[in-house]
């Protein structure tokens, strides 16, 4: 079964649009649910929330400082599922975390708080295929997609079995390296979203050193699409708040569709 | 029971696995190939057994303590990882994993260090094998062991301040697994203790059984027995589960000491970070909380996996001592018996310390795992 968060970016495939998902930390600012509305304002296909973990190792400087941010408010797993049940924004939301956060929650307790927030997806980085089984059989089960991590390192063998896996999108890991805002699209970003369009009809997005809108559209001429994360939570720790990050996605939103 | 090897996944019992993100998982499974196949392979153990014993000066002694011993009312006797190269038991694991980074083909090193024996060690090895080293060590850290810092440097490594977090251990082991997620093709990492995801936890523990097989050997050579008790301190574990691996399968009482503001296996709440899935501090959500200790070599919030198994199935017994307990044992050692510990194992002696009573009439084995000249310049401070 095709789950929401799945059909809506292949609805907009069908549709011959390209996908952009924006990162937003969850508890970062009095008005992050305000920069999340800006940003499917703007013309975002779906929303990913991070929920901030004191230990993210797959993150780069920009998602560590907003995620100190965050926690040092006071923001909790909790907190972050409760104030997304408040929100109705006509897209898909996935959370983004670290296994440690659900792995204490108690894996059904998380999966379905997720749910009940109206979240439709997960993505947890340090959970690889080899560890995913536990997690994975409680959220098929409850009905959260989980989207899987595919990395330039990994060989057509593994790509195969990770994109059989996946389920919502396939998120392509377009550089060797953590998050962060780069200054030009690796060639390995491209590479990936190839291999991976090679062997699966899923959407394929590219995420992890995607940082303008000029790189969006460049990586979208071979993938679904993009994840954006530091170059939209560095607007917010900017201070330029949801205005910031809504004319950043509209411009992203610009290029893809020219 | 013997400590065995874990699963093919990786697990001990209920603990280990490979938490980490993809982009690595391609690496460990070559590295973990390469160890096997490099372990079972008599012409790379020979290269490390020739290292240790013409570089590192293996073996190191066992010394039997009559003053300590008579002032405890306990015979106590002494590992003496402290004498070997560098200054400590790290040594041991450093040798083989630069050996192994070489046969696989990979030219630089990264490692975090703590109080920077691992990454003094990580760094020595480098400068012998003509590899490129980087170490992540914490800023809280890089104060308060500057020396360390100094050693690395002339060693030709290039010291990097972990800034995040608590700026400790655990934030140098986030810092280098960053690091190794953007250069993980031509990079090694060089993980200093029995933690990390698999294969670390075995492979590290492998490297450091020599540690515990000569213990064994000299104990039934000079002592004509067995300890009834082997003691060793516990931040990751890895000088623990060398020592450990000697006797598991003995009568010998297993005692990891860690400290109080460092307690994981002592708190005994499972959790998954840097790699496996082991006892870990942390708070109500599941944030890892930070450590804090005297010594910054145990100032970690995690434990290897192995150790919380041994604790789980009760093969091993965990305590705790204070810094102050930890204190007066660094004295003690010093006074009776002329060996200025490091902080670390001077935990192992406060613990046997305040379990004399119990332990009176039995022969413990202490893994003094480090010397203390590193400590030397915060003791002086402390102790005025």
């Amino acid at each position: 079964m095709i789950g929401a968060f799945e059909t809506a970016l292949r609805s907009a495939r069908s549709a011959d649009r390209k996908v952009v998902v924006p990162y937003i930390t969850g508890g970062l600012g009095d008005d992050w649910l305000d920069a999340v509305r800006a940003a499917v304002d703007a013309g975002a296909d779906a929303v990913e929330i991070g929920i901030p973990f004191s230990d993210p190792v797959m993150d780069g400087p920009t998602i560590q400082a907003a995620s100190d941010l965050a926690l040092r408010a006071g923001t909790t797993p909790v907190s972050v599922f409760a104030q997304l049940r408040h929100v109705d924004v006509g897209v898909p939301l996935a959370v983004m975390t670290y296994y440690n956060i659900a792995h204490h929650m108690g894996l059904e307790r998380f999966a379905s708080t997720a749910v009940d927030s109206g979240v439709a997806g997960a993505i947890l980085p340090d959970v690889p295929l080899e560890e995913s089984e536990p997690w994975c059989d409680v959220a098929d089960r409850v009905g959260v997609e989980t989207i899987m991590l595919a990395a330039p390192t990994a060989d057509d063998d593994r790509l195969a079995r990770i994109v059989a896996r996946a389920r919502g999108f396939v998120y392509a890991v377009g550089l060797l390296g953590v998050t962060g805002v780069r200054d030009h699209l690796a060639a390995s970003s491209l590479e990936i979203a190839g291999r991976l369009k090679a062997i699966t009809d899923k959407p394929v997005l590219v995420g992890v050193g995607v940082s303008t809108p000029l790189q969006a559209a460049e990586v979208s001429t071979v993938a679904d699409g993009v994840v954006v994360g530091s170059a939209v939570v560095q607007r917010l720790l900017d201070g330029e708040g949801p205005t910031g990050v809504g004319e950043f996605i509209g411009a992203v939103r610009a290029a893809l569709d020219a | 029971m013997a400590m065995t090897d874990p699963t093919t996944r990786g697990w001990f019992g209920d603990f280990g696995g490979r938490f980490v993100p993809e982009t690595l998982m391609p690496a460990l499974f070559e590295l973990e190939a390469a160890f096997r196949d490099a372990w079972n392979d008599p012409i790379f153990r020979a290269e490390l057994d020739d290292l240790l014993t013409h570089y590192a000066g293996r073996p190191s002694p066992l010394t039997t303590c009559d003053r300590l011993s008579e002032e405890l009312g306990v015979e106590v006797v002494l590992k003496r990882e402290d004498l070997n190269h560098t200054g400590s038991h790290k040594i041991n694991n450093v040798l083989g994993q630069a050996l192994l980074a070489r046969r696989m083909g990979k030219t630089r090193l990264v490692a975090e260090t703590g109080a920077g024996q691992h990454g003094v060690a990580t760094a020595t090895a480098a400068a012998l094998m003509g590899m490129e080293c980087i170490v992540y060590m914490g800023e809280v850290d890089m104060a308060r062991q500057e020396l360390n810092v100094f050693r690395m440097r002339l060693l030709g490594a290039e010291v990097t301040a972990a800034a995040s977090g608590s700026r400790t251990l655990k934030d140098a082991v986030n810092e280098a697994m960053r690091h190794w997620v953007a250069v993980v093709e031509d990079t090694h990492y060089c993980l200093g203790s029995v933690m990390g995801p698999h294969p670390y936890p075995w492979m590290v523990r492998e490297f450091q059984r020599v540690i515990g097989d000569e213990a064994r050997t000299q104990c039934l050579s000079r002592l004509g027995r067995l300890p009834d008790v082997v003691a060793a301190c516990v931040g990751g574990g890895s000088n623990a589960a060398g020592i450990f691996s000697g006797f598991a399968d003995t009568d010998a009482q297993l005692v990891g000491v860690e400290p109080a503001g460092g307690a994981a296996v002592t708190r005994a709440v499972p959790g998954v970070v840097h790699g496996s899935r082991s006892f870990l501090m942390q708070d109500e959500h599941g944030q890892v909380l930070e450590a804090e200790s005297i010594s910054a070599g145990l100032d970690y919030p995690g434990v290897g996996p192995e150790h919380s198994h041994l604790a789980a199935i009760g093969r091993a017994r965990y305590e705790t001592v204070t810094d102050a307990e930890v204190i007066e044992a660094f004295q003690l050692l010093s006074r009776t018996e002329g060996i200025i510990p490091a902080l670390e194992p001077a935990h192992a002696l406060a613990w046997i310390s305040r379990a004399r009573g119990e332990l009176a009439g039995t022969l413990v084995l202490l893994n003094l795992s480090g010397r203390g000249d590193k400590d030397v310049g915060q003791m002086m401070g402390i102790l005025g």
